[in-house]
């Protein structure tokens, strides 16, 4: 290709102009739609034009990267400059939880949700310190390449391969489903036909160009997810507050005033506090009816069953009967009680679980910035309560950080940078293009907290808010509000909100137009495909590139292992996709799960194979087969999915189960490696290699 | 491959700048984490604690990646282990 007789200098101007040209081109095309819409172009059809017109865009960009050199289609040529490496890190980076969960589940949970904040942010500073240049000096293809050449041996890179797989593959579900619920959503095509399309959306792209394709695509990617992502915020914060950095005032001007409604929503003598109270005692006597109920038909099984449908049939024929006639919104309340009325025991036993639990609606609103808020009955029990919420924070934050300076598909871009300098530049790119999204993501998650207790709170039920209204008929589990003590006023008790709502209403929230909705799928979109291309092509390397070059077929042709490697691609995608479609489990446990596994399997053995030159082959397999055993262990015996439900280990949750892994893997390496033989000359003369960027007479390890 | 005193001293260097930003990160997230509820006693924008997790902490890893390239290779250049101008 001709890129590759200009000097690094001139690509670098060549990529800005690119890229500059493309930003400007895509908000000309916003604009378009835009006046598309304003010429009256129905929504379902500006959403399509959105899903097609990007994944378009990046199957072109694949396309234009087409290559069939080694180098480049592991590396991208090894000539990624620091910024745009930064770009497509961030957009490798940041998943579909990031852009639509994240400021979500800060509103949902406030203070304890920053957990998520901290631990994707903080990891990058191990990663920058640790590992990054490191990798990039020894500069093979693939993180099991390095486990191979400092541990020598194929059992090292073997459990590698079996880790990034097993960490990568749960991870790419969760960004598969995420298409899926997004191309389902602004289409209106079934979950299971999006989720093909998205991966089509893939495929192209990773098919043709591997990382090379990959990396650019992902530059494309950043550029449209960082727009989407500010323009709503920036317009909810001009009008909440007039400023448009959202990132201070939320904190200035909402945040107070939340706090200060979040006391009156509490205080039964003022008439908001009053309002409320009255929801909850409703939810109070529902829920201890329900208990009550569960109670009687535990003992008394189908005969207490039939009582109670008995007495709702005569509760409605004596207000038929009744003279003078009962009111008719009593009638027809007891004709849907009955109606509803659950048909067997079963079904009975759900629904009055369910009615038990109301309880959780009635409890009093915690303040959104107090840390480690606790419910319990005495102080000494919320307490307790409180010390094992910061006790789970405190874990969850270091089991997402050291994952994330473990997972594969994020150290395997250090290898794309021309030198040692840019890596170490690139990571600080990489993590402040990541930290321009998620230094807003709490301010967006206050600024919609305002809106919902200032102005939903109060409102008539008969004139809702549009986009109350309207997304409470798309979706029940992400807005679901009912009149429930019947006085024709919204109160907050009375709103059940899902978190992946706050993103995907705030254009709404904010009063812009439908266009901006687009966008907003398509940044969530670029998210989920950015971050499924990195680990699908993680995978994919794995297996060909260590699995099969280097340890089946040593002598096989450069030909062969990219063919080998794109088959593998389109395997692992569709059972991927398989996978996904089934709809198993919860999303962000599985993100969990990937970066707890990650942690214990990877993080001990790097991390020893650059500042420790006494780590050796024995410690490597014992720290990682530890680290990973004991990680998946935990994760099996507590993780309700899987019904064990063994008790927890210090009340730590499933989620972190990392927190014993990482260790495990540490004393494994520790003590496999001093009770067999230093590592030969030539391994620790690779040590050296890593550890500066230029020596005389230096090795060469570099992959080809 | 001969190490010389002068390659030591840039792997003890290189050593000690690393453990003590290691250290201020490790303050910025758990130390900070765990005294949130003291914190949030201050107010800096809001209680002091929320606003650390929620942006100040992120704005010290930033600093402390940007001031490790920045160190490291100007370091490099230093003890002569820099790579050569590329193209």
């Amino acid at each position: 290709m001709a890129e590759q007789q200009i000097t690094q200098g001139q690509f670098f101007k060549n990529l800005k102009k690119y890229y500059t040209f493309y930003t400007g081109g895509f908000i000309l095309f916003v604009i378009m739609v835009g006046i598309l819409e304003q010429m009256g172009v129905p929504n379902k059809i500006l959403g399509y034009i959105f899903l097609f017109a990007t994944i378009m865009l990046y199957a072109g960009i694949g396309f234009m990267s087409k290559t069939a050199d080694v180098g480049e289609y592991y590396v991208a040529g090894r000539r990624v400059p620091a910024l745009f490496n930064g770009m497509a890190t961030g957009a490798d980076w940041m998943s579909a939880a990031s852009f639509i969960g994240m400021a979500g589940t800060l509103y949902l949970t406030g203070y304890d949700g920053l957990a998520f904040v901290l631990g994707w942010t903080g990891g990058y500073c191990l990663v920058a310190i640790l590992l990054a240049p490191y990798l990039r000096k020894f500069g093979q293809f693939t993180i099991p390449d390095f486990l191979g050449a400092r541990f020598g041996g194929h059992l090292p890179r073997f459990i590698g391969v079996l880790a990034a797989v097993t960490c990568s593959f749960t991870y790419v579900i969760a960004q598969i489903y995420g298409v899926g619920i997004i191309t389902s959503r602004f289409t209106g095509l079934e979950f299971q036909v999006g989720v093909f399309v998205g991966l089509a959306g893939i495929l192209v792209c990773s098919f043709l160009g591997g990382m090379k394709a990959v990396t650019w695509t992902q530059v494309a990617q950043y550029i449209i997810l960082i727009f989407a992502y500010m323009i709503p915020v920036v317009w909810l914060a001009v009008k909440q507050t007039g400023v448009p950095v959202p990132q201070v005032v939320a904190y200035t001007h909402s945040l107070p005033k939340i706090t200060a409604l979040e006391n009156e929503f509490n205080d039964k003598t003022t008439p908001k506090g009053a309002a409320e109270e009255s929801v909850r005692a409703i939810f109070r006597e529902r829920a201890a009816a329900g208990a009550a109920k569960l109670k009687s038909l535990d003992t008394g099984g189908a005969t207490f069953l039939a009582a109670e449908k008995q007495k709702a049939v005569d509760k409605l024929a004596a207000l038929k009967a009744a003279t003078p006639a009962a009111d008719a919104k009593a009638v027809d309340a007891a004709e849907k009680a009955l109606k509803a009325f659950p048909a067997d025991v079963v079904a009975a036993k759900k629904a009055w679980t369910a009615e038990s639990k109301l309880g959780a609606r009635a409890a009093p609103l915690m303040h959104h910035a107090e840390a480690f808020a606790a419910n319990g009955k005495t102080p000494e029990e919320i307490e307790k309560n409180r010390g094992i919420a910061k006790k789970n924070f405190l874990a969850l934050i270091a089991c997402l950080m050291i994952g994330t300076a473990a997972l594969p598909h994020i150290l395997m871009r250090y290898y794309t940078t021309p030198s040692v300098h840019e890596a170490r530049v690139s990571v600080f790119w990489g993590l402040f293009f990541i930290f321009l999204l998620y230094f807003t993501a709490p301010a967006l998650g206050i600024l919609a907290k305002y809106e919902v207790y200032s102005n939903l709170v109060g409102s008539s039920f008969a004139a809702l808010p549009a986009w109350v209204s309207n997304w409470s008929v798309v979706d029940k589990t992400l807005m679901n509000i009912a009149d429930i003590n019947g006085d024709g006023l919204v109160q907050l008790a009375e709103i059940v909100i899902g978190g992946d709502l706050i993103v995907l209403a705030t254009p709404e929230i904010a009063g812009l137009p439908y266009v901006i909705s687009g966008l907003v799928a398509a940044g969530g979109l670029a998210a989920a495909l950015s971050t499924a291309d990195g680990l699908l092509l993680t995978i994919a390397n794995a297996m060909s590139h260590d699995l099969y070059y280097k340890m089946i077929d040593p002598n096989a042709s450069t030909v062969r292992r990219l063919a080998v490697s794109k088959g593998l691609l389109l395997v692992v995608a569709l059972i991927a996709a398989y996978v996904t479609s089934l709809k198993p489990g919860d999303i962000l446990f599985l993100v969990g799960a990937a970066f707890s596994l990650a942690a214990s399997g990877f993080f001990p053995a790097l991390v020893c194979g650059v500042f420790w030159k006494r780590a050796n082959w024995l410690g490597a397999v014992l720290g990682m087969s530890l680290g990973l055993g004991v990680c998946g262990y935990y994760m099996y015996m507590t993780y309700p999915f899987f019904g064990v439900n063994a008790p927890l280990w210090w009340d730590i949750k499933p989620i972190s189960a990392g927190t014993f892994g990482i260790p495990a893997g540490f004393l494994g390496i520790i003590i496999g490696s001093l009770i067999s033989p230093m590592p030969s000359k030539e391994i620790q003369e690779l040590v050296d290699h890593v550890r500066y960027p230029n020596l005389e007479g230096d090795i060469d390890t570099a992959g080809r | 491959m001969q190490l010389t005193e002068k390659h030591k001293q840039y792997w003890n260097i290189n050593l000690k700048i690393s453990s003590v930003l290691l250290v201020l990160w490790f303050v910025s997230t758990f130390v900070m984490g765990w005294f949130a509820r003291e914190l949030n006693e201050f107010t800096f924008l809001g209680p002091l604690g929320f606003y650390m997790s929620a942006q100040g902490s992120l704005i010290i890893y930033v600093a402390i990646i940007w001031y490790y390239a920045h160190y490291m290779n100007n370091l490099d250049k230093e003890y002569g282990v820099h790579e050569g101008e590329l193209d």
